[in-house]
């Protein structure tokens, strides 16, 4: 069986499967029979293993298999069909919270401004009119509060996503995200889950000032018992919204203020991504580039130019900023032998920090050179636009440090 | 009878004066006019009592307040009476109990004893169903035991063995309980209210939005006077007032907040005045009596039910013991102390069920035999208990252990025996 044939039956994790071709014969993977999914939705996981999830209708066997990478590989149509719907990446978040709305009653949104006014970035925008006031619940300004009132419902049967308007806002309620949603199921030995979503806008925008512009994965990661995810384009925001609000563990789900209006096609057919695996957004030979959020769009940008100039560059979107997906990470730097990782968290402590610090324990005979990492400044965000530029990492500081790594 | 945000007169009330003299009456004027007691705390001098208290028939209360009627004179029968007794004798003597051991060195960290404030947990918590829920701080022992936790398993929890409530994973602090809804035991003072908001959210979403029409559960949030100059305290205040969520705030005012007294904290020391400030009744209570304490839950535990929202209620009673076991206690009066051991609820539970004829001598002294025997055997238990092996330690990090990620082979991290040894490194 090679991974051609299986085209049809790929949903876009497909692009892993063009790498997996490329990668040595350690890596077996075992197809289970895609017949046991007739009449259930089936999620194809990287590793070739199935999920099987609620019954949602006959299998469409023709999936067209979607691109993940928006900016510098070529838009492959040969593939693309009828189905599938393109939409902007805040509203593919909001069809995933409608999807599993509808799907269980349970489900509730919390936050500021998430009814009537539809939420500041319009993530919300009509479900109050169609769930009610009290599942899409308009709080008071009261982050710890109501953070801990979702931990509270969560704990009792209920299934809260609550949204911070900014991320930064999530500050005041860093007693309730530490304290409660990642140690009660730990303390209470294990009688309490909290199946509770955090999710909200997050990294730095155009000028919105320092305390608007904070990227708070960094301040998040050090917390036991939470997982922690970045979107970056609609098909995985989606995807990666229903996973978060299906899972029984407390997710941070870290979204970017500049990426909501970004458009994409994405299929008709219910999804959901997994929350620990990384994404291979363009597979290659010379370099591993991790990165997620933003920084990915300006990796792809840079790839565009380190192409040009000769050099095939491996891009993994890591997703999951906690755990990290040491598997695709591995077998990537396995493969290239040198890893740069950009990333929108400031230097110290961030995310970069310890995913160095993970590569290195785990595939330090790997590495051909040390590794490089690019984070924003530590400094808070100015306002001013070209101070905010240089804050943050830019396409030409990555080509620069690609063309270092690879001397 | 109904609470109201009734208005009350400005001058202060006499906290001292007030409930031991007075007949149980629903009145909120507490005030007397002039009032020769100073408030508890302060570091003015205590002027004594006049006459020992004693129970009364109720007499005619003034005009403004609301009386309870109540078909015969007493506020118990036998059997009730009998509960509270053996409930209240249950918390003091466990409490004295983890005493003993914690200094025999069977226990460690801070432990934080109840004795003395029994009346509160037994007042309020007794009145509830098993699907109540009661959220507490890190004085939880008793609250625990009053809500059906069995004292074997909160003994276990204590010394800190598998068989614990809490798999021996949260300590003195953390009492949990999902098959009696207790949803913990914080740490943090004022962490558990917002977690109790959730709580009583959870309920009023069952009754509107999944229509349970008969989902009339109620959440108990219990705090010290401490955590009423808290934040947190007056968001919930706000958030539960604002959606008449079917939720209880019961202020446990001890006057100390470890050797912080509580007129030295606040501003205005009378925290039942914060209830109508969020729109909802607040009432004080003797805390110290665990009858009157149980007429004013009855009516805030129905009137949630009801769905007529929070009332703040509270409850002005004393810690006979330090703040926690480390505490030397030092900085409280004497006076005041023996002022409040006087007013012990359980020696005024007793002095009632006597003189009214609802128990003698010996059934209460067959209930503390009782108690005994079920410590003893707590104690035995907890000893007996094996001590968390170490597969314990990954095991509830998450509640879907895919939470730990996948390795360098492609597994998941939870797939590695060694997670279920506890060996493995996350």
């Amino acid at each position: 069986m090679n991974a051609k044939s299986l085209r049809p039956f790929l949903r876009p994790m497909a692009t892993l499967f063009q790498a997996a071709t490329a990668f040595s014969a350690s890596n077996k993977f075992h197809f289970p029979s895609l017949s046991a999914c007739n009449g259930q939705m089936c999620v194809l996981r990287s590793d070739a293993r199935i999920n099987q999830f609620l019954n949602m209708g006959p299998h469409k066997s023709l999936t067209q298999r979607l691109l993940t990478n928006a900016v510098a590989t070529k838009e492959d149509t040969s593939a693309s069909s009828k189905t599938g719907h393109e939409l902007l990446l805040f509203e593919a978040l909001r069809e995933g919270l409608e999807e599993e709305m509808e799907r269980d009653p349970r489900v509730c949104v919390i936050g500021e401004d998430v009814g009537h006014y539809g939420g500041s970035y319009k993530v919300t925008k009509g479900l109050a009119p169609k769930f009610g006031d009290l599942r899409v619940l308009d709080t008071p300004i009261a982050e710890n509060a109501f953070t801990g009132m979702g931990i509270g419902a969560a704990m009792t049967g209920l299934r809260p996503i609550v949204e911070g308007m900014n991320m930064g806002f999530l500050l005041l309620a860093f007693n309730q995200i530490s304290n409660n949603c990642g140690m009660l199921h730990y303390t209470s030995g294990g009688q309490f889950k909290i199946p509770i979503v955090v999710r909200g806008p997050g990294g730095v925008g155009r000028q919105l000032g320092a305390e608007h512009s904070q990227r708070l994965e960094s301040y998040f990661q050090s917390i036991p018992g939470i997982q922690m995810v970045a979107c970056s384009t609609p098909y995985n925001a989606k995807g990666l919204m229903k996973a978060a609000i299906r899972s029984e563990n407390p997710v941070i789900l870290f979204e970017h203020v500049l990426l909501y209006n970004l458009k994409e096609k994405i299929p008709d057919e219910e999804y959901v991504l997994s929350l620990e695996e990384a994404e291979m957004v363009r597979p290659g030979e010379h370099v591993t580039i991790l990165t997620y959020s933003r920084m990915r769009y300006h990796v792809m940008q840079a790839a565009k130019t380190l192409v040009n100039k000769g050099y095939d560059p491996e891009v993994i979107d890591i997703r999951s900023l906690k755990p990290f997906d040491l598997y695709t990470i591995g077998n990537s730097v396995k493969k290239t032998h040198r890893v740069l990782i950009v990333e929108e968290c400031m230097r110290t402590g961030g995310i970069g920090a310890s995913l160095t610090a993970a590569i290195t324990e785990n595939f330090n005979d790997y590495l051909d050179a040390p590794i490089m990492c690019l984070s924003s400044q530590d400094v808070p965000t100015p306002y001013a636009g070209t101070l905010e530029e240089w804050t943050v990492v830019q396409p030409a500081q990555i080509v620069t440090a690609v063309e270092k790594l690879c001397q | 009878m109904s609470f109201t945000a009734t208005k009350f007169p400005p001058s202060p009330l006499p906290l001292t004066s007030r409930s031991n003299d007075k007949p149980l009456s629903f009145s909120f004027h507490h005030s007397k006019p002039n009032h020769s007691s100073s408030f508890l705390g302060s570091t003015r001098r205590l002027t004594p009592l006049a006459t020992p208290h004693a129970r009364r028939t109720p007499s005619p209360s003034p005009p403004s307040a609301v009386l309870l009627q109540q078909a015969s004179n007493l506020l118990v029968t036998k059997e009730e009476g009998l509960e509270l007794y053996e409930d209240m004798i249950l918390g003091r003597f466990f409490e004295d109990k983890c005493a003993e051991m914690y200094y025999r060195g069977k226990m460690f960290g801070f432990v934080h004893l109840y004795n003395g404030q029994e009346a509160v947990s037994t007042g309020f918590i007794r009145l509830l169903k098993k699907e109540d829920s009661v959220v507490s701080t890190y004085r939880d022992h008793v609250h625990a035991l009053s809500k059906g936790v069995p004292a074997r398993e909160v003994m276990s929890e204590l010394f800190g063995k598998a068989t614990g409530c809490c798999r021996g994973q949260g300590g003195s602090m953390h009492m949990f309980s999902k098959e009696h809804n207790l949803l913990g035991g914080f740490a943090f003072i004022g962490e558990g209210i917002p977690v109790a908001t959730g709580a009583a959210f959870t309920s009023k979403y069952r009754r509107e939005v999944l229509n349970e029409s008969d989902c009339d559960h109620v959440t108990l949030a219990f705090f010290g006077d401490g955590t009423c100059n808290n934040g947190q305290f007056f968001e919930c205040l706000n958030m539960a007032a604002l959606w008449k969520l079917p939720i209880v705030f019961v202020v446990e005012n001890n006057l100390w907040a470890i050797g912080m007294s509580h007129l030295r904290a606040t501003s205005d020391p009378q925290i039942w005045k914060k209830g109508p400030a969020f729109g909802m009744p607040g009432v004080h209570v003797d805390g110290m009596d665990v009858l009157k304490v149980r007429e004013v839950a009855k009516e805030a535990i129905q009137r949630a039910r009801r769905g007529e929202g929070p009332t703040l209620v509270e409850c002005e009673t004393y810690r006979f013991r330090g703040h926690s076991l480390a505490d030397p206690d030092e900085l409280r009066d004497p006076v005041e102390k023996e002022h409040y051991s006087g007013r012990d609820p359980i020696t005024a539970l007793k002095k009632y069920l006597f003189e009214n004829s609802l128990a003698n001598e010996q059934e209460l002294k067959s209930i503390e035999k009782k108690i005994d025997e079920i410590l003893e055997d707590a104690v035995e238990f907890a000893d007996k208990s094996p001590l968390p092996h170490r597969s314990q330690l990954l095991e509830n990090v998450f509640a879907d252990p895919k939470g730990f990620g996948i390795g360098p082979d492609g597994r998941y991290r939870c797939e590695d025996p060694k997670f279920t040894e506890g060996t493995a490194h996350v």
